[in-house]
């Protein structure tokens, strides 16, 4: 869990439509300002008025205090964009759908939205789509030139796609008998090149 | 927006090249400390009025809280992230850093790795037979007990195990044992030739 956590916490920015509930007592005014809101200029937001917020920021005042805030399912995981995604996985462009669009709809199914079965099951239908087309990409071809099918992919399925091309990778320098060579460590390298580049700035100044 | 600048520390650690630390974002954390605690004596305030009764302020209060708790959570995965990076450092450049990489490390990160230094060398002195097995040698699997090394910078005087010093001038040419210098080979001191 906390070894995940650099990846986690970059997605949870996803936006999702609200829209504020009433509680049932009546006239409830609620004092969430300008950190919301910033175009407003009343300070309070009233019942009723539809934002866009942050997916950690939904999910908590959902769960809790469930007298706060209602969630619909974000534009990508409705009803028409499942359907685009039933037709055809393979061609549809991940990446513009959202980045982390796998993980996020894995977090929104904590918030048991009515509709939340059908988008797991279009995760995972999607998901089984695609993964042979990057199977096949990883380990048979060199990044480089696959740069428009990768370009395509959210990010946890380019980090598959990348362990697919390291194992290639890894392999022909097997039989190029380059493994057998020791070297210096990419950390290394890096790093001499971030030094080298130092001086040439200053020179510059 | 709320939790913005913890968001950006983030952001700092993942756009960081595989293996180099960017510097100790002290500002940063700093700031992300002072919105933790402005919200949090705000909500302090308010917690008075909602006890007594007035439930519409509630709502803000869980806001609150809940900007509190992220914030928490990115310093967190900030921090952890840098130390896991150190962490795989030691395993790259052995128990001494070059002075560039130490620069970018807060004081607390710098005695952390001198502790797991400590750990790991206690542990390493325990396994294997004569005092101890070196875990960080031998990272790919042997082929030869000695190799044909090429020097790549001028780096001095070397002596080796059996007590002759070798100078290591730039393009020069040795045949040595293995186990020495696999370090200066991983520094990128000398380079591995191969036929």
């Amino acid at each position: 869990m906390l070894v995940m956590k650099r990846m986690m916490i970059k997605y949870e920015l996803l936006m999702v439509w609200m829209q504020e509930k009433h509680d049932s007592a009546g006239d409830y005014k609620d004092e969430l300002n300008s950190y919301l809101d910033q175009s407003t200029p009343d300070p309070d937001i009233g019942v009723g008025t539809k934002l866009e917020l942050p997916l950690w920021l939904a999910k908590y005042l959902h769960r809790d205090a469930r007298g706060i805030v209602s969630v619909e399912t974000p534009k990508t995981y409705r009803e028409g964009y499942r359907q685009i995604l039933a037709a055809d996985p393979s061609v549809v462009d991940l990446h513009r759908l959202g980045p982390h669009f796998y993980l996020a709809g894995g977090k929104l199914a904590v918030l048991n939205l009515p509709d939340t079965q059908d988008v797991l099951k279009t995760l995972l239908q999607t998901f089984q789509g695609r993964f042979r087309q990057i199977m096949d990409g990883s380990q048979n071809a060199l990044h480089t030139d696959l740069t428009n099918q990768v370009n395509m992919l959210d990010q946890s399925e380019r980090k598959l796609f990348m362990a697919g091309q390291r194992g290639l990778l890894k392999f022909q320098s097997w039989e190029s008998r380059e493994s057998e060579k020791l070297s210096t460590s990419s950390v290394v390298l890096n790093q001499r090149k971030r030094k080298w580049v130092g001086p040439s700035k200053e020179s510059s100044n | 927006m709320l939790a913005e600048k913890a968001l950006d520390l983030v952001r700092e650690l993942q756009r960081s090249l595989d293996g180099t630390l960017p510097p100790y974002n002290e500002d940063k954390i700093r700031q992300v400390l002072e919105e933790m605690q402005t919200l949090f004596d705000q909500n302090k305030d308010k917690a008075q009025f909602a006890a007594e009764g007035q439930t519409h302020l509630l709502s803000a209060i869980q806001l609150r809280h809940a900007a509190i708790r992220r914030n928490k959570r990115c310093l967190l995965a900030y921090l952890y992230n840098r130390l896991d990076q150190i962490k795989k450092m030691r395993w790259e450049y052995s128990s001494v850093l070059p002075s560039d990489v130490k620069y970018n490390m807060c004081e607390q990160e710098v005695q952390w790795f001198n502790q797991y230094n400590r750990l790991l060398a206690n542990y390493m002195r325990t396994l294997g037979d004569n005092g101890g097995l070196d875990l960080t040698q031998d990272m790919k699997p042997p082929k030869a007990l000695y190799v044909l090394v090429r020097c790549l910078v001028d780096h001095g005087e070397f002596e080796t195990q059996d007590g002759t010093t070798i100078l290591l001038k730039k393009n020069s040419q040795h045949y040595l044992m293995r186990a020495e210098c696999e370090n200066l080979i991983r520094q990128g001191i000398l380079e591995h030739i191969v036929q």
